[in-house]
Parts: C-alpha cells; structure tokens; sequence
C-alpha cells in the first residue's frame, strides 16, 4: 500500500507557515517551478515555469523556495500517524510512504485505507491518496489515480494489465525521468504496454537504468522488497509542573523523576547519553526561555541531570533570563553512546567519592567556580593553559603540538596570573622603556615595579619576544614579552603592550 | 598451633576474645595513622617528608607544586583552594597530573568549607589564604585531614603546621642583560620543623635540564622519624 500527498513540497510550506492550503503556491528551484499546488495549476502555473510567467498567470502565488530538509521534516509526522496504526512504514519520499498491505484489518484494505485518510486529514493532510498492488511501481501510480482521500485497489494478478493502459508519463517522477520520456514520446511509444514489448537489453542501452527497471515491472518482474524503518526510539522526556513553579530548588526536586526516567530509558536501549540539552518553558507560552547544552567527560547519571538543570535554572532565574514560572522542563539527549564505550574497567575510572565530593563543592560555588586546568597551545603563559569547569569537556583548546613562534622557551612560570598587573620599567634616568616597531628595544631596563609596592633595580633581563597578535582584525595588538630578575633574585615575566604600557604577566616564583 | 575448642566455656571465651579484637581492628581503622608517609617529590628528599594528616607552609608557587607533584606521581588526586594564578604548565613539568587535579581559584569566603570538601577527595590540598588563620579553623581541618589521611599545603603562614619551608637565595642563570633567557634556577630551601635548628638544602628548581633536583644527591639512609 502506497500513501501519496500530491504536491508535499507546496503543502510542507504552507503548513509551515501556518497558511490554509486552498491558497495558490508554488515551490521553485533555480528560478523555475517545481510543483504547484491545485489552485496554482488551475491559473495555468505548470512544472518548469518560469517565475515570472507563473507570477504573471497569478499574481497573489505564493512563492516559496525549495528546501528539502522542510519536506521531510514536515513529512515526519504523516510517518508517524501512520505507523501509529501500521508499524513497519518505509519512507519514499517527501510526500510518498509505503506500507505493506493491511489485508487482515477487518473491512479488507478499502476499509484500512478509509481508516488511516482519515487519521491524515485530522492532522491537516487534506488530500491523501492511496493505492493498493502486488508491487510498489503499481502501488504508487494507482495512488496516483485515486481521488482525493480514497483508495484504488489493483487485485492481485491485475498489475499487468493496469500498468500497460498508463501513458509513458508515469515513468516522469524521477530526476531523471525527463528525457527518458521524451525521447519515448517522439519515438512513438504512447503507454507502458508498448515500452513492456521491447526487448529488454534494448531498453536498458538506451534509456538508463530507471526505464529499465519499469519495463521489468510492467512485464511482470522487478518487485523491489520494502525496507521498512524501525521507528526511532523516544528518548527525551519532559515533566509538566502544575501550577508552575518559580523556585529553582522545587523545579529541581520536581525533575528528579524524570531524570531517572531519562536515564531509565537509554539504559534500556542500553546507551548513556554523554551530551544533552535541557529546556524550560513558561506558562502560555510556547517558546523555550532557557535552553542549555551540557556536555559530561564520562556520561550522564540521573543526579548528574538534576544539578545541571539546577544550575541553569538558578543562572537563569539569576540573570532574569526566566522571568515567568517554569511550566514545563524537557530533556533531550543530543549525543548517546553505547554504553559499553564508556564502562569502567575493573579498576581505575573517575572515583565515584571523588565526583561527590567535587560536585559538593559546586554545590556551594556554583559549577563555573570548580575547575580543571588544561594544557594547550599558545604564546603568553596565559593563552598556554585552559581552565575548564568541572564536568565539562573541553572545547576548541589550540593545538600543543605547533611550533607557537614568539613564546617563551621553558622553563614555565609557577605563577599565571588570571588577569595581568599594571606594571612599570624605566631605564636609566626613569624614561619608560619601549620597543620600536622592528622589534628592538629602547633603553635598557634599569629599575622595575612588577607588583604594587616599591621599585626594584633589574639585575639582569632578557627579551624581547615580540609578538604582533591579530594584526589583521581591528583590536590586534603588538606586545613584547621580557624575562626580568629583580636584584632580590626573583623573576618576572613582564610585557610591554604597545604603545607603551607595561604588565606583569606571570612570575617564576 | 589453633586451641581446640570442645567445651562450651572455652566457646563462648573465644567468642568473647574475637568480638573484642573486632572492635580493636574497626578502632584502627576509623582513622589512618597520622604519621603515614605519602610520597613525596625525590627534590625534596632530606628536607621533607609528607605525611597524612600534617599540614605544611610554604612561601614559594615552586616549592607548593611541588610538594603536589609527590602524591599526585602516586595516583593521589590534588586540589588547589584560592591559587587564581596556578601555573599548569609548570605543575606539569614538576609531575603533577592536571587530570586528576581541581581548582577553586576563588572560594570567597567559604575557603574553610570547600578546603574540608576537597580534603575528602583529594591526597593533598594545595590553600592560600588572606589574612589570618584562626588556630580554631586550622585545628578543625587537621582533625579532618587526620581522619581522610590527607595532606595541606598552605602558600602563606599556617598555625601549627608539621615543617615550614622557606626559600633563600634564588639565583637564576642563562639570562644576562638583554640576552639568553632563564633556564636554571638554584636556590636553598630551610626547612623548619617546630623549635630545631632548620634543615637545608641547596636545590636545582629546575636545573639545566629542566629537571628538579637537590644540588648533590643526597644520602639514601634519610633518617626516618619515629612514630609520633
């Protein structure tokens, strides 16, 4: 059994922008028509129109682009409220599914048929057409025949003799199609019947693989099996509070049922999910207020979800990003894996007192205040390392491995400071010491201030490292990077930042 | 050679006598022994000795990584409480496993707290402060570091603590004047351990070969400390 939406692409806009389907539209691509809908075809709008003519056969046409991702997006849910009464649904197309034929439905397949149109045009599918043969090919071109929202029936055995009464364009659905069936129309064939009495190795030199495979369905060969899909598992799982709540704690102590039952149901696929988002929802309202993907180094538990939440929620709240009480909270894994992947091994692994422990501490601070240092590439001491929170993974760290010319060679600082003093170097005669645009130094360092409080004279120094950083995009700057010990032997790493500003950026302590 | 038991005075005796050494073993072990070595990085051998449940001082970001690095060479989480300048990079050159080590760069004013929740998880805990610590504080988390079998190390003064060690004398060598850039860097370590005469030791932090080591090797047969 075959379900076709004529014109899906027209229908998928329309719905999508909430419009009434008797309205005419049509879908281009590349400047010309790729389908219409009804309306449009009876101001004469015809497929590979030019936009200009279909807009001067019907000036209010709707013209939308074409996007295959909508078509199929909008489709999913005829797949889904069909598989609600037949499993096993194998997706052609935007706008064409097959099903195998449900000859065992009480009332035979016309009743089947009448069922499931009418389940489509309650959820907004005005014009579903069905049709029932042996094969697929037969199947969609009896759907095709069928008036709106009723079904053609082909008994078993009859295929043949229906096929052959169709004109040659039925091959014309396919990309490839086209040529195929003109070139059969100047060579005078008229129906499939006079295409099926060629020999088939002359049809399959000629005109390609697609007439090839008709013409051993027309000649009673060629049923392709159905590959149905499995439909996918529903693994996000949403708790509706009622009356909404306005308090991260309760929201928090609410959700955690569900939590459970999210990681309840990807035990059972047996899958962890390592990447998910949570969404919260006001009270009449459908649009998401906060929504937040989380990322977890190992994967997430049922306590791992209801901190997140807790956190977003309370930075949301914080941050008047959630102004209204939270009606609705949903929990969407994005990224699962299979479990095996991730489990521990005998001995070893992340210490469960260790998570708790850590997770206590976050509790107190916030999760941002706990965090993880990591190594990475760069220049500065600063840019060389990542603090990442607790629980994150870390994302878009530069690469270690390359050569980062202008850094400074080790050993490395025991101090990096998190945000650079104000500092100050001047050379002999306390003129502020300065390096040129070449990179050379003007002066020689003499006395320094690398931290508030009195100056120091330098003992020695070395430098510069000079540094154009972003030269190209406006807020570049040009820094110089100089090791400096103070006669107390203590050594800094200072930087000048032009045009003439100093900072301690680290200290060898 | 076991006793045999055939009479039922004898029975309950030896009952008696199994549940009192049960009660002896879980009193034991309620807390690990205070005096616990943990490991400790081979530059500081001869100076110091870490050991579980102490609490140690330091004036120098070198010396506290490396006073880290021992445990966490051995498997030990670390953690550092209020270090907003930790250098990652030079805690990895000194053997410190960034993978097992948190921060909590800033604790504000729950430093006591978050000190004592990181003591639960961690070998050694790394704290700078401001200011003054009440001995009270200090006397709450040494109970607590007994009881966990961990370490502290505090940047900055620390009432009570098992060895303070103070640096002297850095001198860093490869840099001239506009020339060269640090390489090596020795300096003498004091440690001072309540009212004794301070131990010192001359150390490469890091040498030439950006290895961190004591200036001559020292005497394998370090004296071990009695138990306390």
């Amino acid at each position: 059994m075959v379900v076709w939406c004529p014109d899906w692409p027209v229908v998928a806009a329309l719905a999508d922008e909430g419009l009434p389907s008797h309205l005419p539209a049509a879908v281009f691509h590349a400047n010309l028509v790729q389908s219409g809908n009804a309306a449009a075809r009876s101001f004469g709008v015809r497929r590979g129109m030019r936009r200009r003519d279909a807009q001067s056969r019907c000036p209010e046409l709707k013209v939308y682009r074409a996007t295959p991702e909508r078509d199929s997006r909008t489709f999913e849910t005829v797949l889904a409220a069909v598989e609600e009464q037949h499993p096993g649904v194998a997706p052609l197309r935007p706008g064409l599914a097959a099903l195998r034929s449900p000859r065992r439905v009480r009332g035979g397949e016309t009743a089947a048929a009448a069922l499931l149109a009418e389940r489509l045009v309650e959820l907004g599918v005005w014009d579903p057409r069905l049709g029932v043969a042996d094969e697929l090919f037969t199947a969609e071109q009896a759907a095709r025949q069928a008036s709106s929202q009723d079904c053609r029936v082909i008994a078993p055995g009859e295929s043949v003799p229906f096929l052959r009464e169709l004109p040659v364009e039925s091959i014309d659905d396919a990309a490839d199609g086209g040529d195929a069936v003109s070139l059969l129309r100047r060579l005078g064939l008229r129906t499939l019947g006079e295409l099926a009495d060629l020999p088939a190795a002359a049809v399959r030199d000629r005109f390609g693989p697609r007439v090839a495979w008709v013409h051993r369905v027309v000649g009673g060969a060629g049923a392709v099996p159905l590959s149905t899909r499995t439909p996918p598992p529903e693994l996000a799982r949403h708790v509706d509070f009622e009356p909404p709540l306005d308090n991260a704690e309760t929201i928090t102590f609410s959700a955690r049922q569900t939590a459970d039952r999210v990681v309840a149901g990807l035990a059972a696929q047996q899958l962890v999910c390592t990447e998910v988002r949570i969404d919260a929802y006001v009270e009449g309202s459908d649009d998401v207020v906060s929504s937040r993907h989380w990322l977890h180094p190992r994967w997430f538990t049922a306590a791992d979800l209801v901190d997140r939440l807790h956190w977003q929620l309370q930075g949301g709240f914080k941050a008047g990003e959630v102004r209204a009480p939270v009606s609705r909270v949903l929990f969407t894994p994005v990224t699962v894996v299979p479990d095996a992947v991730h489990a521990d091994g005998l001995w070893g692994g992340t210490d469960e007192r260790v998570q708790r422990g850590i997770a206590r501490v976050q509790g107190m601070l916030g999760h941002e205040a706990v965090v993880q240092p990591v190594l990475q590439g760069g220049r500065a001491p600063r840019e060389r390392q990542a603090l990442v929170p607790w629980g994150e993974k870390p994302t878009g760290l530069r690469p270690a491995a390359h050569p980062w010319p202008g850094s400074i060679p080790p050993p490395a600082p025991s101090r990096v400071l998190a945000t650079p003093w104000p500092a100050e170097v001047v050379g002999t005669g306390g003129r502020p010491v300065s390096v040129d645009a070449r990179g050379a130094v003007l002066g020689e360092p003499a006395r320094f201030r690398p931290e508030p409080g009195d100056w120091m004279p330098v003992a020695a120094w070395a430098g510069p490292w000079p540094v154009e950083e972003l030269w190209w995009e406006p807020g570049g700057r040009r820094v110089a990077r100089f090791q400096v010990v103070g006669v107390d032997g203590r050594a800094w790493l200072m930087t000048w930042e032009s045009p003439g500003t100093w900072w301690t950026e680290a200290a060898y302590d | 050679m076991a006793p045999r038991i055939d009479t039922p005075g004898a029975a309950a005796q030896a009952v008696d006598q199994i549940q009192q050494l049960r009660t002896r073993i879980s009193r034991l072990q309620e807390s690990t022994p205070p005096s616990m070595p943990l490991e400790t990085h081979p530059a500081l051998a001869g100076l110091v000795q870490l050991r579980a449940g102490a609490a140690y001082s330091v004036d120098s970001a070198t010396l506290a990584l490396a006073l880290l690095a021992g445990p966490s060479r051995s498997g030990g989480w670390c953690a550092a409480v209020g270090v907003a300048d930790f250098g990652a990079e030079a805690a990895a050159a000194l053997g410190v496993d960034l993978g097992r080590t948190v921060l909590v760069p800033d604790p504000g004013d729950q430093w006591l707290e978050v000190t004592a929740a990181l003591v639960d998880v961690a070998a050694v805990v790394l704290v700078r402060t401001t200011g003054r610590v009440a001995p009270q504080a200090a006397e709450k988390l040494a109970a607590r570091l007994r009881k966990r079998g961990a370490a502290l190390v505090a940047w900055g003064e620390w009432p009570r603590c098992e060895v303070r060690l103070t640096t002297r004398e850095p001198s860093w060598r490869g840099v001239g004047q506009g020339d060269g850039h640090l390489s090596s860097r020795r300096l003498v370590v004091e440690a001072h351990r309540g009212s004794a005469p301070p131990r010192r030791g001359a150390l490469w932090l890091p040498g030439e070969d950006q290895t961190y080591r004591p200036e001559r090797a020292v005497p394998v047969a370090a004296p071990v400390e009695g138990v306390a």
